[in-house]
């Protein structure tokens, strides 16, 4: 059987026509797999789900206990068979309950990442390699100009410029799940213990998070009524990067504009979002992390998705390896 | 470097002056020598290195990099210093080094011309990724970080606790890596001694006459000038050693080689740069417009020397010879000032005129409609005041003429930085012309201040609720004949433009008044704009 057969794109998404049933599709189905909580992969509305316990408890939080007709968990390393095909999910190291998922028939086996990253992340379990005849891989950061630094020393900068300007707020832009709890985990790793204020966006992800038990220490709403609001100086406040061109962002002291992504690589990005002090930290691979995670696992065929595509699938045919593009669409290229 | 790359990239990303001059003074503080002075040398300009061709840096980087991989490289960053140091792989086993940026400079000065490309690429190998960037931009001779050499001269006064005025009078007399000046500054040793006498001293500014300043002063006691329209120079020839400043201490000799070479005087003398023709060959000033064209130049061909000829038309002195003018009162300063000019080449020197007046109320009429249209304005000064650097109320005073008005319609909106990062402030404004297809707006300036924090309250939600599209961070706004914003738009003058699709541009834009009270169709049409370039320019 040719793996093509096996797992292909439709209209809605990657489709296993030999089990029935979609893997993050971005319309609903009878029947999805979910990789991860993000919202272009996580959608409300489908017949059946079958993903982690915590990408359930996620997708519940963010869109209510009716998200889909019925939920089925998945648990990591146990193999389910639907109508046939042998289907496994493993971690990805993406955000908490991010999984890859192999798709098994026929004595061929597909593995999708869904997004996935190789760094250590206090906040989620590690990616685990898994061996395949077709691995799909993300390709976000899919350029040779993608080396993202260490985390560590990205938090290192933004201590240092808080102790820089003592008399400003530091107002930071993460994604609501994963970033946000991974970028404050990495600040108490380095010893910051003062309370993180954050935006009522992130409050349910971040109570989540911490009934999971990962310790984000000291979280308090950044959004409080009243007369005598704080202003935050000296202090960090963490919301959703679209909460900062919002009228919410006005009441913080001298504000110092800070985004935590892996875009911020690229100075220009920074610019035009008006940040004054870009934090690369990423939830994706860099290019290195792609390329050597496609050496590591050594597949006899590399499908690209999200992203840019055309860079890595050139590295692949630079080392010998086929591969090609999947063109699937839905998938925000910018979530990160 | 590791630290001169952070310097530069928080830089880049800073609106604000004082956090600048916070990064810069901090940096000062805290690198040790030599490479502070280097830093410094790089952003002042005053750092002298053999530059390197962006082709040589893409042709080490295609030694190790397929070709194909690197434009899609280049074409997704856009900016080839930032591809190559993002894209660049040391070999196995090279772990990136913190290398001092003195050892850096010095590598590279000593380095002859067939050593460069080893050296260039041991040092990307050796570098991590923003210190390759920093590496990249002072080798291929571009920071472009957004700081003048009187910030980096504002950061220097901060972290000695010193006036920028001693900075500024000290600036040309020393070089990179200026060791003694960081001594000086850090408490460590006494206020260097110049050897070169044709230093900048601090100019002597003028204060806008404010609501009832005039009120209690006798006319009698002031000299009237004409305010031109130039830029304001300092002229220094002292033992042979001549030297031309703009009035931050910025050295600009090269760029007027003629002024230069007529500067036969001997002293200090304080003017306006200006190009055309002086009053004593009797031709016409030219305007800001054409001086312009010799602005901001290294060096200048024998074109632009013919096309537009520059001069001076002196102001005051400050030494005449070696003796110091600076105490003496103004006449006693003028009489020395005419005397030198008197002397000096009639093309490239003449004294600006005094304008006889005997009450404010002449004054104003004068000011309000100046003979010249190289003239913005009049300079009142204090017959016994002495020379003094800086800025202080009372000694001089400026008297502007009124500025240029339209009625314009908002266009566009850009959200602002720092405290205004959630406020839409930025604005692009057109006024109406005839083309193709019926009337259409065609912008003219843009403009981000002038108005008051409750204005910016009203426009902010103009912005937001009339959103027609979005190109990336700006916004267009609802713009038609009957529903729009007017807003009535203040500037200094116009300058035609090859640049804008209008052909004017604006000097100065700001936005004077809401015009709550008008409708778009009612604001100004370019034909307006046109007609004032003659008169204003």
């Amino acid at each position: 059987m040719k793996p093509e057969t096996l797992l292909y794109p439709a209209q809605k998404g990657l489709y296993c026509e030999r089990g029935d049933f979609y893997i993050d599709p971005v319309q609903p189905v009878e029947r999805a797999l979910i990789t991860h909580g993000h919202a272009d992969h996580a959608r409300a509305g489908h017949g059946r789900v079958l993903a982690t316990r915590e990408t359930l408890d996620i997708m519940r939080i963010r869109y209510g206990d009716a998200f889909c007709g019925e939920s089925e968990v998945a648990s990591l390393g146990e193999t389910i068979t639907i109508n046939g095909v042998r289907v496994c999910f493993h971690p990805a190291g993406h955000v908490l309950g991010s999984a890859q998922i192999s798709v098994e028939a026929a004595g061929k086996r597909i593995v999708v990442s869904g997004d996935y990253k190789r760094r250590s992340d206090p906040t989620c379990r590690p990616f685990e390699p898994v061996s395949c005849d077709v691995f799909i891989t993300e390709a976000t950061f899919g350029l040779p100009v993608f080396h993202h630094p260490d985390d560590r020393s990205e938090t290192a900068r933004f201590l240092a410029s808080l102790e820089q300007f003592p008399e400003r707020a530091h107002v930071v832009g993460a994604y609501a799940l994963g970033k946000a709890q991974r970028l404050i985990a990495l600040l108490r790793q380095q010893g910051y213990d003062e309370p993180i204020h954050i935006h009522g966006a992130l409050a349910k992800l971040c109570e989540y998070y911490q009934a999971e038990g990962i310790d984000l220490g000291d979280i308090r709403p950044a959004t409080i009524a009243g007369d005598t609001r704080p202003d935050f100086a000296g202090g960090i406040v963490i919301g959703p990067p679209s909460a900062f061109s919002d009228r919410w962002a006005r009441r913080f002291a001298d504000p110092v504009a800070v985004f935590a992504s892996g875009w911020m690589l690229i100075r220009q990005r920074a610019k035009q979002r008006g940040v004054e002090l870009p934090l690369v930290i990423s939830d994706h691979c860099d290019w290195a992390e792609l390329t050597s995670t496609i050496r590591e696992i050594a597949p006899a065929e590399v499908w690209v998705t999200h992203g840019r595509e055309e860079a890595l699938v050139r590295w692949c045919e630079l080392e010998g390896i086929p591969a090609r593009p999947l063109h699937l669409v839905g998938y925000d290229d910018e979530g990160e | 470097m590791k630290a001169f790359a952070e310097l530069l990239g928080r830089l880049v990303l800073t609106p604000q002056r004082n956090a600048k001059i916070r990064l810069l003074a901090d940096y000062f503080r805290s690198t040790p020598d030599p490479s502070r002075g280097y830093a410094l040398a790089a952003i002042a300009g005053t750092l002298s290195l053999n530059t390197v061709k962006p082709a040589l840096i893409r042709d080490l980087l295609l030694e190790r990099m397929d070709e194909v991989l690197f434009h899609y490289s280049y074409d997704y960053v856009g900016d080839l210093a930032e591809t190559v140091s993002l894209a660049w792989e040391p070999p196995e086993g090279i772990v990136p080094a913190d290398i001092p940026l003195g050892e850096v400079i010095e590598r590279l000065q000593r380095a002859g011309r067939s050593e460069v490309r080893s050296l260039v690429r041991d040092m990307l190998d050796r570098l991590d990724t923003a210190g390759r960037f920093a590496f990249l931009k002072l080798v291929t001779g571009g920071l472009r970080i957004g700081v003048s050499a009187r910030l980096a001269k504002q950061a220097l006064a901060d972290m000695g606790g010193k006036d920028i005025g001693e900075i500024e009078t000290l600036w040309h007399g020393l070089s990179p890596p200026y060791l003694p000046l960081f001594l000086w500054l850090s408490g460590e040793a006494e206020m260097p001694v110049l050897t070169t006498p044709a230093v900048f001293h601090s100019v002597m500014l003028a204060t806008p006459i404010g609501e009832g300043d005039l009120e209690g002063l006798d006319p009698a006691d002031f000299a009237a000038e004409w305010k031109w329209d130039g830029i304001r120079v300092q002229l220094a020839n002292i033992g042979g050693v001549r030297r031309l400043y703009s009035r931050s201490g910025d050295e600009i000799s090269g760029a007027f080689p003629e002024i230069i070479e007529a500067a036969d005087i001997a002293g200090v003398i304080d003017g306006e740069l200006l190009v055309g023709g002086t009053m004593r060959t009797n031709r016409a000033t030219a305007t800001f417009g054409d001086l312009q064209q010799r602005l901001n130049r290294k060096t200048v061909n024998r074109k632009l020397l013919e096309d537009y000829p520059a001069f001076i038309r002196g102001y005051d002195i400050l030494f005449s010879g070696e003796r110091d003018m600076r105490p003496e009162p103004f006449h006693a300063r003028r009489e020395a000032l005419a005397a030198l000019i008197d002397a000096a080449s009639p093309q490239h020197f003449d004294l600006s005129p005094l304008v006889p007046f005997s009450t404010w109320e002449d004054l104003d009429r004068l000011r309000s409609d100046p003979p010249d249209p190289v003239i913005e304005g009049i300079m009142l000064k204090r017959l016994d005041s002495p020379y003094l650097a800086g800025r202080m109320k009372g000694p001089w005073f400026k008297w502007k003429r009124a500025p240029f008005n339209i009625d314009a319609v908002l266009m566009y909106a850009q959200r602002g930085h720092g405290k205004r990062s959630s406020y839409y402030s930025d604005f692009t404004f057109g006024v109406w012309t005839e083309a193709e297809g019926g009337t259409t707006l065609v912008p003219v300036g843009k403009a981000y201040f002038g108005f008051t924090d409750a204005e910016l309250e009203v426009l902010d939600r103009f912005v937001r609720d009339n959103t027609v599209e979005r190109f990336g961070p700006v916004r267009a706004v609802r713009a038609e004949p009957d529903a729009g914003f007017v807003v009535e738009v203040a500037f200094e003058g116009l300058n035609r433009s090859t640049r804008h699709k209008s052909g004017v541009a604006m000097r100065f834009p700001r936005i004077a008044r809401l015009r709550l009270d008008k409708l778009p169709r009612e604001a100004d049409r370019l034909e307006t704009l046109q007609a004032m370039i003659g008169i204003s320019s």
